[in-house]
């Protein structure tokens, strides 16, 4: 709106007219705007090379294309990293799922969910005498490769930890906005399948390490008949975890169906073996920058 | 200055010391105070014979203090280091209050008590190692986390990015020759696709060369040149390759169609490009190798799907 106009406005005494002049102004640009749309749109399906230079030219700026530079997106990996070893035994994930001490109802929903889609997955009640590190010994004696344990804390689940066995490294997630299957719309039932895994946009050496994580906790050999698919989805270092089965339409067209759960993840931190130095954390002065991401 | 003298003061006018309450009770933050109540009895200011129980650095010592060297500041308390035996610290407690006040001998003991269960407390507690580590989450932290999360999903596009992620695999061959989770029309609808542009870049080439070397972008980019060949007789050289590789193919009898032969070849081909873009493939010998490396790239599949997946 210009400035005359606004002045104009307010030069209006009565409420209810200055109100009704307003709609009125602002009705007429919407349609100006509208009608400008549709003759552009008109345009372009005659020619379609001026929608793809209108397209070419006319890139919105986003938060992500205004990223903070990290020197380790493009750089490659350097040395092994904590997985290599596991990745060239080409070991089977066998993972151990526990709670965390005094865990309630909601815990044990949570690893129900976590069961479905985990392979060879086993679920021990926590015992208190146990500390997480000696858990951790006798899982890693019995060749089992991860350890998960559910953080519940006032009856809501907070977060996962990961350790990686036999050596870590150990990663703390808190998780948020958790939605099982049946609070889903139009949600399918998932088959036995193993499903594929799609990670996207990690980049970071960090956002690499994590990216390994979780190729670590599923089969390395995807059931493809089964048309499932798990994501994770890192945008602005949340990740989203989403599971759906897929159908080609056709050769340009994918149809997706939700089988949930769903959740986000954001890594909290990052500790060097079992549960030892930390090497990240997240801090909340870290959000200060709005376009640094750490994965 | 005298005792009484001294809780007059204390008492009705002020006392650092004293913690005023609602109720009758007020409390004395003095920390030789022995019951913690502020009484004309338990007061450490106000009386000249005084006796406590102080946990120094994790040991208990019984404090004393006489009217005998209240002119000396510097030595006005008397410590004694109290056995770690609670037995023994009762005991010790007696013999060196012996002739003291009913009231303290009973207060030192009750507070060498309250101690020592504290130790046991603390100690236990050491021992516990913390599994959960607590940090402090404030309220606008939060909200602005909450925020962003629902931001960054809206920016996500996730089933786009998926449905893109899966054409992709699709298209790139992960899937292997013969996927199981596509349609067999789509799947030849794909494989023609892919060889359309092939062959567009065949006829503009003549040449079978060129097409096997290098990978399919590079191929692209010659599509408008004008080339110049250097002989006839390589021509031939390759019709007859062609023609043998043809007849390699049907006594292999793995397709009944030969078009569909040929479309399984090209896409091969794309993906080995793709994988391995510094093959020289111009060897006749190589190029039946490769027919025999389309099985291995099958079994290998899963292995390549990964690295696809490892971003």
């Amino acid at each position: 709106m210009s400035q005359s106009t606004s002045e104009a406005l307010k030069n209006i005494k009565n409420k209810q007219r200055r109100q009704k002049v307003f709609a009125e102004l602002k009705h007429a640009k919407n349609k100006e705007r509208h009608t400008k749309r549709s003759e552009r749109a008109k345009e372009e399906r005659a020619d379609p090379t001026l929608r793809e230079e209108r397209l070419a030219t006319n890139i919105p700026e986003t938060i992500e294309s205004k990223r903070v530079y990290d020197e380790t997106i493009t750089a490659e990996v350097e040395g092994v990293d904590e997985f290599a070893q596991y990745f060239l035994s080409g070991k089977q994930p066998k993972i151990l799922l526990t709670t965390s001490e005094n865990a309630k109802k909601v815990a044990y929903e949570f690893a129900d969910i976590l069961m479905d889609f985990l392979p060879n997955v086993t679920f021990i009640k926590r015992k208190k005498e146990y500390s997480m590190v000696e858990i951790a010994q006798y899982a890693s004696k019995r060749d089992f490769t991860e350890l998960i344990v559910i953080n519940e804390d006032k009856k809501k689940v907070t977060g996962l930890t990961f350790i990686h066995l036999p050596e870590g490294p150990t990663f703390y997630f808190s998780i948020t906005s958790l939605r099982d299957t049946k609070q889903i719309e139009g949600h399918g039932r998932a088959t036995n399948h193993i499903p594929e895994l799609v990670l996207n946009n990690f980049n970071t050496r960090l956002g690499k390490t994590i990216g390994r994580l979780f190729q670590s906790i599923f089969p390395h050999t995807p059931e493809i008949q089964g048309r499932q698919v798990i994501t994770l989805h890192n945008q602005r270092d949340y990740i989203f975890f989403r599971r759906h089965r897929y159908v080609f339409r056709n050769e340009e067209k994918v149809g997706l169906q939700e089988l949930g759960p769903q959740f986000t993840l954001k890594l909290r931190r990052m500790q060097k073996g079992i549960r030892g130095d930390t090497v990240w954390e997240h801090r909340p002065d870290m959000e200060r920058d709005k376009r640094k991401f750490y994965l | 200055m005298s005792d009484e003298v001294i809780w007059q003061v204390i008492n009705h006018q002020f006392c650092a010391f004293k913690l005023r309450t609602d109720k009758d009770q007020n409390f004395c933050r003095n920390e030789y105070n022995v019951s913690g109540l502020c009484t004309r009895q338990s007061c450490p200011l106000a009386n000249a014979r005084y006796a406590t129980v102080k946990n120094v650095g994790g040991k208990l010592y019984l404090y004393m203090k006489t009217a005998e060297r209240a002119h000396m500041p510097s030595r006005l308390w008397e410590r004694i280091k109290l056995s770690k035996n609670y037995n023994k610290a009762l005991s010790q407690i007696d013999s060196h209050l012996q002739y003291w006040q009913k009231f303290l001998i009973h207060k030192c003991k009750q507070r060498l008590t309250r101690l020592t269960q504290v130790a046991i407390t603390e100690r236990r507690l050491a021992m516990q190692d913390e599994e959960r580590h607590y940090v402090g989450v404030k309220h606008k932290v939060k909200r602005r986390e909450e925020n962003r999360e629902r931001k960054a999903l809206a920016a996500a596009k996730i089933e786009k990015a998926i449905e893109k992620e899966l054409l992709d695999r699709l298209k790139s061959g992960a899937y292997g020759d013969k996927p199981l989770n596509v349609d067999e029309n789509i799947w030849k609808k794909v494989l023609g696709k892919v060889d359309e542009v092939e062959q567009e870049e065949e006829f503009d080439e003549e040449d079978d060369f060129e097409l096997e070397s290098g990978d399919e972008a590079e191929d692209e980019s010659d599509v408008g040149e004008v080339e110049y060949v250097e002989d006839d007789g390589d021509d031939e050289l390759v019709d007859l390759e062609d023609l043998e590789r043809w007849l390699d193919d049907s006594s292999d009898g793995e397709q009944a169609d030969d078009d569909d032969e040929e479309d399984d070849d090209e896409s091969d081909d794309e993906d080995s490009g793709k994988k391995r873009k510094s093959t020289s493939t111009s060897d006749d010998k190589n190029k039946k190798k490769r027919r025999a490396r389309v099985e291995i790239e099958y079994e290998e599949e899963p292995d390549q799907l990964q690295t696809n997946i490892a971003i």
